[in-house]
């Protein structure tokens, strides 16, 4: 420095007023790297572990392509013996109680904060993301979330009482919030105690690797927490391991449809946080400079690598040219460069491979007619950057507003009216966040409670906080991660460890034979669709027998037609959702008054499939069922959540769509109520497909249905093979979530099936429902299936 | 052009031109009250909140740039003594101060002889503002006097204007006005625009800067009306506070005035200054506010012409800090001669 004089500089920088280069010291972090030799094993069992294989990848930094540390690469041994030491040590940590993970949680989360910088540094060389970013965001926020959940470690017994933990989980975390990530990974599974191998992404797996060590001097006990490294594959080693109970994965869409196959013959529990093309959507009434500065939050955020970024902006048409002249102002004086700097505002690019596909979808972006802007800035000669960049004159059929760029990218559309703006925002695959913005708190709320999102956030974009639950709807995957929705992705009901209980008995024994009749008149029962009763598109039909193999009487054979035409009906029946709460009750209530008025005919015809004592028992506690689930309508509230700041958080319960369910054999009247309702009453409209061997019993239901002023296509039956109806419902785009309760190899089906859509899976998997047991089926669980929760960040102040 | 004009070129020598964006800009002159426009003003509170919370963390300067921005902040500032027991020895010594506000073993030591720093304006009362002509002489430096009631602004309309005039004819060069809140809670624009407006008369060939009261105003969408409404009638500058309020410059009123300055130049061609005033103690505020008129505005807005500071201790810590960067060591306040 000394050779220039530092008088001229100083002359110079008086009249230039530059900001001048800023570096964040990182000597103390470089001297941690060295301590370590710049060689990294993997962490297993409690202790430093070598790789089978002896096998190391380079780790680089994409400020300057230098080499930063080799890391062992993990082969089916080691991640044999990662998943052998968690489950090793899985009862020894549960039995340790909520208290006693509590305080591992709390001295994990003051262990980040202590070593807040070394973590924030490694982070930036690791990843390219800027230091200001690191140091007041990522870090910050992992060690709230560590804190967080220590509080749910604390009143586990309490607050979960019923439920218990998954097991060994698997957690596959990406490269754009590597510590971050690895927090909203790890401390839930611990809080509820689970034990954990967890696979940072290749590209970036220093951070991970430092908790690692973190978790070492807070005496976690071994095996509770490994650590393996390497690519792809190993993740698939991981996704396709026989002893792990449940699999977190976050990251791409493509690999969460991976996943989803890998996973689809096991009974993995799995919650998958995928990619997005989040709307960021600008009314003519909203405070613009203020909008600017969300969009530089949101797409400029850690260089638009964000699964949640506001990438496609929607801006009323009234306000675009205005808005679009402020954003480029504002993007002349964002500064790229090295991401240690600390002013600079965008940082490096990951990886070649996602500068490649970054320059190549701009490219087609042009291609396809979009005008392109990026502001005049000098980019480092060396490392891997790009500039920001604003497509304007897209079209929502241009690639570039469809497909996720993952870049400092903007796409910009505009819009009419508030309706066509909800029109856009939900015309993707996706549904990860929304960003809302209007001075209206009318036009914002109307907005945000019809936009697809899992996440929206009003005059802001991008909050995190542990305490709200983060996932989206759609493609973008499924599960919650944070608030109390994202405990429950690592626990399950503690009665699947116990075998159902036995059918009662008794309940049916006042129930009269039924008196046969002579000569009955012919019944035909068709398939229910849209309110309607109609003739399957096969016109076939198949018989039903009756427990002493007597014929009963036939059902339509249902055919992907009858499927498709249901779906189309479920789908227009949607308006059921924005019924109210309370009108969706009265209905409910209107079907056990009538079940109950039919009771003892519909019991006698059930009694010849399943025998008097169940029938009974099923009519009865059908009757009671209705009754709970109408009274769950309108008390399956939401939440507001107290994040640290300013704000509300509305974590509102909505329905999920479309769901189609496969009802089990056993107890079929009563299942199919314990299935069908808790959907509807959370305002879903259904696709049912009744037990094949009890077919019959569909005209029963859909003749109650009829006379209860449920609405047509709300609840839709197509009997049939279930194994060839499940297909077409888990393959079916429109269908947004598929139940199975059948057997494994339906459950198989329909995971795999349900690829296509990424559409949320429930299955019985090995666990056999007792459906008469009301502990079970009576409630919040099965509501919670029903729902999604969607988060609604409210800031206020005037 | 005139004498105003001539006098807002002059202090641009070796500065920027004025500019916004590449478009040209002019000094700013009367436009009328234009309501519409003012009604439209949307302003989201906690969105500005955010942003000014992260000002100061995306931005940082070192070594040669910091003790250069910090120089800047010196140019910038209008050096101020405005209390009960101002004297006019007081005066004098903050009239030497503003002449040479650094020690000359600084001034030597970051070689900067030859810029000839000096504060931008000495501000103070009307009763002082002859004895800093005086003290000021063969100087660049313009005195400032607060003006119009000071500062709550409710004496008499015609008793505010005459005191601008007795202060111009005093000597001063630049004139600190005070709006009557009233005006603005009421939803009163034409009021508040006529006033303005006669007080930018009455100012003649002086600087006017318009001090808004925003601890007072309270809501930020009163500030950036405000702003706006005082731009109209024709005001140099838009300044926060009188320092005499219970809450003074903060960073997101700043926010807020310095965008509504930003929204006049685009949509008039007319440049606005900037002021914020009380409470602005620490050299490391002098930058976070600096930050914020380089990346809303530009360099134009680094210049005196266009941003000024009002403050009267922050002058020692930046001393302490451009010492800190010539020694190494940590300096104390005593070891700097008092404004």
């Amino acid at each position: 420095m000394k050779e220039i004089s530092v008088g001229n500089s100083v002359v110079e920088q008086f009249y230039a007023m530059e900001y001048g280069p800023a570096p964040e010291d990182s000597k103390e972090t470089e001297r941690w790297l060295d301590a370590h030799q710049r060689r990294f094993v993997h962490y297993i069992d409690g202790a430093w572990s070598k790789p089978a294989s002896g096998e190391f990848f380079a780790t680089n930094n994409p400020a300057n392509g230098d080499k930063i540390a080799d890391v062992a690469e993990a082969n089916a041994a080691d991640v044999d013996a990662a998943v052998a030491a968690a489950r090793r040590a899985l009862p020894a940590w549960q039995a340790l109680g909520g208290h006693r993970r509590a305080r591992y949680l709390y001295a994990l989360a003051r262990l980040v904060q202590k070593h807040s910088r070394r973590l924030a540094v490694l982070e930036t060389i690791d990843n390219g993301k800027t230091i200001r970013e690191s140091r007041d965001l990522d870090i910050p926020l992992a060690a709230r979330h560590f804190y967080y959940h220590a509080g749910w470690a604390q009143l586990l017994e309490r607050e979960f009482a019923g439920y218990r933990a998954c097991g060994v989980v698997g957690q596959i975390i990406p490269w754009n919030f590597p510590l971050l990530m690895f927090a909203w990974k790890v401390a839930p599974a611990l809080a509820a105690g689970n034990t954990v191998v967890i696979k940072p992404a290749e590209y970036t797996p220093l951070t991970a690797l430092a908790m690692a060590e973190l978790a070492m001097e807070a005496g976690l006990p071994p095996g509770v927490l490994n650590v393996v490294n390497g690519d792809g594959r190993v993740g698939a080693l991981i996704a396709a391991h026989e002893d792990i109970d449940k699999i977190a994965f976050t990251g791409s869409t493509e690999v969460g449809r991976i996943i989803r196959k890998a996973t689809a013959a096991s009974t993995k529990k799995l919650s998958l946080e995928l990619g997005g093309k989040s709307p960021f959507i600008v009314f003519d009434d909203a405070d613009l400079d203020s909008a600017v500065e969300g969009l530089v939050d949101g797409i400029w955020l850690n260089q638009g690598q964000v699964c949640c970024a506001g990438s496609r902006l929607l801006v009323q048409e009234r306000v675009a040219e205005a808005l679009h002249e402020k954003i480029r102002a504002r993007m002349k004086t964002l500064r790229v460069g090295s991401p240690l700097d600390k002013s600079v505002d965008i940082g490096a690019i990951v990886a070649p491979v996602q500068l490649e596909r970054i320059r190549s979808l701009v490219d087609q972006g042009v291609a396809e007619g979009a005008n392109c802007w990026q502001p005049e800035t000098t980019l480092p000669a060396k490392g891997l950057y790009f500039p920001p960049t604003l497509l304007t004159g897209v079209h929502s059929t241009a690639t570039v507003a469809q497909e996720e760029i993952f870049g400092p990218v903007l796409v910009s559309m505009t819009f009419r009216t508030p309706a066509e703006a909800v029109e856009l925002a939900n015309n993707t695959a996706y549904g990860l966040a929304a960003s809302i913005w209007s001075e209206s708190i009318n036009v914002a709320l109307d907005v945000a409670s019809q936009v697809k999102a899992g996440v929206v956030w009003v005059n802001s974009t991008n909050l995190f906080d542990a305490s709200c639950g983060f996932g989206g709807y759609r493609e973008s995957g499924y599960g919650r991660e944070g608030g109390r929705e994202g405990m429950y992705e690592y626990l399950e009901p503690a009665w699947f460890d116990e075998r159902p209980k036995h059918r009662p008995a008794a309940a049916a024994a006042q129930h009269a034979a039924p008196v046969a009749d002579s000569q009955p008149i012919d019944r035909t029962v068709k398939q229910y669709i849209g309110g309607k009763q109609a003739r399957p598109d096969s016109g076939y039909s198949f018989p039903v027998y009756g427990q002493d193999g007597a014929f009963i009487g036939e059902a339509p054979l249902g055919n992907r037609k009858d499927i498709r035409n249901a779906v189309e009906a479920a789908r227009s029946a949607g308006k059921w959702a924005k019924t109210t709460a309370h009108a969706r009750a009265q209905v409910l209530y209107y079907m056990a008054e009538n079940l109950a008025q039919r009771r003892d005919e519909i019991a006698a015809r059930l009694a010849r499939m399943v025998g008097h004592a169940q029938a009974g028992a099923e009519v009865e506690q059908g009757i009671e069922r209705i009754f709970t689930y109408a009274a769950w309508t309108d008390k399956y509230d939401g939440l507001v959540h107290n994040p640290p700041m300013r704000n509300v958080t509305l974590a509102m319960n909505e329905a999920i769509g479309v769901v189609g369910i496969l009802c089990p054999d056993e107890a079929p009247l009563l299942a199919f109520l314990s299935l069908v309702l808790p959907a509807i009453a959370a305002g879903n409209t259904v696709v049912a497909v009744p037990s094949e061997k009890h077919a019959t019993m569909m005209g029963d239901l859909y003749q109650v249905f009829d006379t209860s002023d449920l609405p047509g296509g709300v609840i839709n039956i197509v009997a049939g093979r279930p194994a060839e109806l499940a297909k077409t419902l888990a393959e079916h785009d429109d269908v947004d979530a598929i139940w199975s309760f059948r057997t494994a190899e339906d459950a198989m089906l329909v995971k795999t099936g349900s690829i296509g859509n990424l559409k949320q899976v429930w299955t019985n998997d090995r666990h056999s429902f007792d459906w008469f047991d009301g502990a079970q089926c009576d409630g919040r669980y099965f509501m919670r299936h029903a729902t999604q929760v969607k988060n609604i960040w409210v800031p206020y102040g005037e | 052009m005139t004498i105003r004009h001539e006098e807002q070129a002059a202090h641009q020598v070796g500065a920027p031109s004025l500019e916004l964006n590449g478009r040209p800009l002019e000094p700013n002159r009367r436009i009328p009250l234009n309501l519409d426009w003012v009604e439209e003003v949307r302003v989201n509170t906690s969105a500005v909140e955010r942003r000014a919370a992260t000002i100061d963390t995306r931005r940082s300067v070192k070594k040669q740039w910091q003790a250069a921005w910090l120089l800047r902040a010196i140019a910038c500032m209008d050096l101020t003594t405005l209390s009960g027991d101002d004297s006019v020895e007081r005066v004098k010594r903050l009239c030497a101060k503003a002449r040479n506000p650094l020690q000359p073993h600084l001034v030597k030591g970051l070689g900067i002889e030859d810029l000839n720093l000096t504060t931008g304006a000495v501000c103070v009362y009307h009763a002082f503002v002859e004895t800093a002509v005086k003290a000021l002489e063969g100087t660049r430096i313009p005195v400032a006097a607060v003006s119009t009631g000071f500062p709550a602004g409710l004496s008499p309309l015609e008793q505010r204007v005459a005191e601008i005039r007795r202060s111009v004819e005093a000597g001063a060069q630049e004139i600190d006005i005070v709006i009557t809140r009233a005006h603005v809670f009421n939803g009163d624009w034409q009021a508040l625009y006529d006033e303005v407006a006669a007080f930018r008369e009455a100012c003649g060939p002086a600087h006017m800067k318009a001090i808004l009261g925003t601890g007072d105003l309270l809501t930020l969408r009163n500030v950036a009306r405000a702003s706006l409404v005082a731009m109209m009638a024709g005001a140099d500058f838009i300044k926060t506070s009188t320092g005499k309020e219970a809450v003074n410059a903060t960073v997101p009123v700043s926010l807020v005035m310095v965008r509504a300055i930003r929204e006049y130049a685009e949509r008039t061609g007319f440049a606005v200054g900037f002021k914020p005033a009380g409470g602005i103690k620490t050299a490391k505020q002098a930058l976070t506010w600096m930050y914020v008129m380089k990346d809303e505005l530009g360099r134009p807005w680094l210049e005196p012409s266009l941003f000024r500071f009002g403050a009267s201790s922050m002058l020692a810590d930046i001393e302490r800090q451009l010492e800190h960067f010539l020694t190494g060591r940590y300096s104390a306040a005593y070891r700097h001669p008092i404004a």
